[in-house]
């Protein structure tokens, strides 16, 4: 491990006024398997530090995997210092944080052999449900360990412990390909494979026949699934600081309004015990905490690192994320949208003529930063006089999600945790463009 | 490399002596430099240095794969991925048979960006992006210019020893156009191997850019549905990447009955004009290179020649596996991953026809221009065009919102009824596949024409 400290010092005798030095050691262990067995063991032993500088009122950075080259890393962050953006904050002093948890020793000394297992009964359950199902799927354990100084007094360092479930499987029929798919994340060792047992059993059982779509405007329900592949990207990246501060987010002059529906609530919270997303502090050191965004419709607040914070003239929310190689950027954590009152079936049965979308292909092309979201649906089904008749194809589906969400019909009773880090109910839309070829 | 932190005879020492089928180690050394602004703001520049290794073990049909950052455990990581793959291992390894190579490639560079100052960098695209701002309608920009030099030594258990050294040089101009709730953006992605030299180029791509942002604010919105369309060279080297390039990469293949049948060589995908060919053995481009992570020289492989399936994309495992000659196609991202099959240089080759003879009998149909994303799932493809214009009367006509193309490619491949002879590459993407991603890669095509295809707006 660097010396943080000798980090910091050498970096203020090379001319910086501030410095913040980041480091990341962490152990990551997958197991594959491919084709319904078992493929291959993976570990990656990774670490680095991160310098950012402040000289002359500038930011520089750098970051490097090469242990011990001090001189290097603080020469690299001095050089870029002058060509860099002009500081709009200082780095944080210790902060008094939340106790969060986020490490659980159940998780580091999990066996492999326990991964295997976990994959192989997956696998072998939904299996059984449909023989012919290819298989792939992912055990992943991370155990890992941040810590940041600077030159401020902050001196912070956390555990962290992830464990993942992944499953994906293929049913080729023809040219006929269906993919169905599920996936679970934990701080403990206790992720809920039972789940995506279910998900994928249900995702089978209604995509067994194929049904026709047409073009047209119509009733259109996202799964929690859905929710999180295609709308959540669009609408939190409205609620980036540094955007609304520099005008790209359509939100931009609209804190306090009511822009969405009255019964929508959206809050980003760090803090949450044994999520994978959790953490007492943010990439820059800043006290995490429960950032509400929209409550009853309307935007509540706006995410903000340091830098976006002091050009905002507002306060740091605790959002700044990074990995080695990058700067801190605003990020969610554990993002939650509140549940409704409508359950997923009422919400069917309500339907005419529709569509339920689960998987959205290419939902992150397009004019993301207006809200605009598009895209193939890779698994979704028709609803015919409140029944889901089947699988569709040749389907896509497009919208905005301020303007979806500003007049969303229902809002699910039930919320699912998607990928450990989005918690969310169903949601229908009453219209919603819709366009398909007939095969 | 002037400082190597692993010598050779460490590398040959480490990945010799282990009771496995097979074992390779792979070190990479990368410098990057990185510039990005938003608005008026230079929001961040930096520098990083990665350096790292992995070792990768085949015992009984089982793969261990380990990566690490500290060059003083190399012996210890090759002997934990060989135990990895010992308790994975139950069948026989197949690996298809490729000569050891001894060889240190020297790098062959036009204008190293190592040599313009940080300075000049600057310079440049503060240029850019005050060009950009000062079009009346542009509210914001995003730039990200980046170059990374890789210096990456691969050594197996066979006898291989390679040096290759590479610089990507990628840049990305945005213009942002917004009137009151309404935001357009266009964009353009570029990049070159080896060469700095375009980036001092683009004061008229940045013009484009910043005025076609303010245009698409009063753009209308495609009416959906099912039209034909005329692709431009960029876009139809997404389409050809997208709806073609990933289902002849034999890993979604070679253990998959169904595949198989459906992936057969003789099978007829498209019309007698239709070629398509990949190959890192095309000199000069993004997906360009002389051995790939796994030792085996750089082809050009033939995928479909005269609308016929001839041909697809190998590592050596699944070359091994289907009986089929490896194809130089297993590339990994950098060193925290093992190799999997990927493209390198994909493009649709010169037909005989001309723009103006695509366009020339539809009567109404879209032209869809620029590359701003796509993917795949094998059998469904999308991809987004950066601009689109209504065809009318054998015209281009209107200018539209951006557009999203979709469609099933056993389908869509026949329905490609013209091809252009202007083949141009479009550097500037990069591939994900397996949480890999950018793996830098380019594609091509000259403009094609398809028949019915779903068009969708946004």
């Amino acid at each position: 491990m660097t010396d943080l400290n000798a980090v910091l010092d050498a970096a203020r005798k090379a001319g910086a006024q501030q410095a913040e030095a980041y480091q990341i050691a962490n152990e990551e262990t997958p197991v594959k398997f491919e084709a319904n067995r078992l493929k291959e063991l993976n570990s990656r032993h990774s670490s680095g530090v991160a310098l950012r500088v402040i000289a002359d009122g500038r930011i520089g950075f750098a970051s490097s995997t090469r242990p011990d080259d001090v001189d290097d890393l603080v020469g690299a962050a001095m050089e870029t210092a002058p060509f860099g953006p002009e500081a709009h904050f200082d780095f944080p002093e210790q902060a008094e944080a939340p106790a969060v948890e986020t490490f659980d020793p159940a998780t580091a000394s999990f066996a492999v052999d326990d991964m295997i297992a976990a994959g192989q009964s997956l696998i072998d359950t939904v299996r059984k449900v449909e023989p012919e199902l290819l298989c792939d799927a992912q055990l992943r354990r991370v155990v890992g360990e941040v810590t940041l100084v600077n030159s401020n007094g902050a001196n912070v360092s956390y555990r962290g412990s992830m464990l993942m479930a992944w499953l994906h499987g293929s049913l080729i029929r023809g040219t006929d390909m269906l993919f169905v798919g599920d996936v679970d994340a934990s701080v403990s060792p206790d992720l809920d494979t039972a789940r995506i047992e279910r998900t994928v059993t249900w995702q089978l059982e209604h995509a067994r026949n194929l049904a026709t779509m047409r073009t047209a405007e119509m009733p259109v329900i996202f799964t929690s699934s859905g929710v999180a592949d295609a709308l959540v990207m669009p609408l939190t990246l409205a609620f980036s600081g540094r955007l609304v501060q520099q005008g790209q987010s359509p939100l931009a002059g609209k804190l306090g309004d009511e822009v969405y529906d009255a019964r929508l609530s959206v809050h980003d919270d760090a803090t949450l015990p044994m999520r994978p997303a959790s953490r007492p502090f943010d990439d820059e050191g800043v006290a995490s905490r429960r950032t509400p965004l929209v409550e009853q419709g309307a935007v509540r607040s706006f995410m903000y690192d340091l830098q976006s914070a002091g050009l905002a003239k507002a306060a740091s929310t605790g959002s700044a994320e990074r990995s080695l190689t990058s700067q801190p950027n605003i990020s969610t954590t554990s993002l939650i949208i509140a549940p409704g009152e409508t359950t997923f079936e009422e919400m069917v049965k309500g339907v005419k003529e529709g569509l339920i979308v689960e998987d959205l292909m290419g939902a992150g092309q397009g004019n993301v930063m207006g809200g605009d979201f598009s895209g193939n649906v890779l698994l979704g089904y028709k609803i015919e006089n409140g029944e889901i008749v089947g699988r569709v194809k040749d389907t896509m589906v497009a919208g905005n999600v301020h303007e979806a969400l500003a007049s969303v019909s229902a809002i699910g009773a039930e919320a699912r945790w998607i990928n450990g880090t989005i918690l969310t109910p169903p949601l229908l839309f009453d219209r919603m463009a819709v366009s398909a070829k007939a095969s | 490399m002037s400082d190597q932190l692993i010598s050779r005879d460490e590398i040959e020492k480490a990945v010799r002596g282990h009771n496995a089928d097979y074992v390779e180690i792979r070190i990479d050394d990368t410098a990057a430099t990185r510039l990005v602004y938003r608005g008026q703001e230079l929001e961040e520049i930096g520098r990083t240095q990665s350096f790292g290794g992995c070792a990768r073990a085949l015992v009984n049909g089982g793969w261990g794969f380990v990566s690490f950052n500290r060059p003083q455990d190399i012996r210890t990581r090759v002997e934990e991925a060989v135990s990895q793959a010992r308790h994975v291992g139950t069948e026989t390894s197949v690996l298809a048979p490729v000569d050891p190579v001894v060889d240190v490639v020297p790098l062959d560079v036009a204008v190293d960006p190592r040599t313009i100052t940080l300075a000049r960098k600057k310079e440049i695209f503060d240029s850019y992006n005050a060009r950009m701002l000062s079009v009346d309608g542009v509210t914001s920009t995003n730039i990200v210019y980046g170059d990374a030099h890789k210096h990456v030594t691969f050594a197996s258990s066979e006898g291989s020893y390679i040096e290759q050294e590479r610089i990507d040089v990628i840049s990305r101009l945005a213009a942002t156009a917004r009137r009151n709730g309404d935001m357009q953006q266009s964009s353009m992605s570029l990049g070159a191997l080896n060469d700095f030299s375009y980036v001092d180029t683009l004061d008229e791509a940045a013009d484009t850019i910043a005025s076609r942002a303010v245009e698409l604010l009063n753009a209308p919105y495609v009416e959906p549905g099912v039209y034909p369309v005329v692709l431009d060279p960029i876009l139809a080297g997404v389409f050809c990447h997208e709806a073609f390039g990933h289902l002849s990469e034999s890993d979604f293949v070679y253990e998959n009955d169904r595949m198989k049948e459906i992936m057969v060589l003789g099978r007829k995908f498209g019309r007698k004009n239709l070629n398509i060919v990949d190959g890192a053995a095309v000199p000069g481009l993004r997906g360009s290179f002389k051995y790939d992570d796994e030792g085996t020289p750089a082809k050009k492989t033939d995928l479909i020649r005269e609308g016929v399936l001839v041909g697809r994309l190998h590592s050596r495992e699944t070359a091994g596996k289907m009986g089929e000659p490896p194809s130089g196609n297993a590339r990994a991202i950098d060193y925290r991953f093992p190799p999997i099959v990927r493209m390198t240089n994909t493009y649709i080759e010169d037909g005989d026809a001309t723009f103006d003879e695509l366009i020339g009998d539809i009567k109404l149909g879209v032209y869809a221009r620029n590359w701003f994303g796509g993917t795949t799932s094998m059998e469904m493809f999308t991809f987004s065009a950066g601009e689109a214009f209504m065809i009318r009367d054998g015209k281009v006509a209107e200018l539209l919102r951006p557009v999203k193309l979709t469609g099933n490619l056993f389908t869509t491949l026949e329905n490609i009824d013209g091809i252009a002879r202007d083949l141009d590459f479009n550097q500037g993407g990069g591939c994900g596949k397996g949480g890999q991603m950018p793996l830098p890669v380019s594609n091509g095509s000259p403009h094609i024409r398809i028949q019915d295809c779903v068009v969708g707006e946004r």
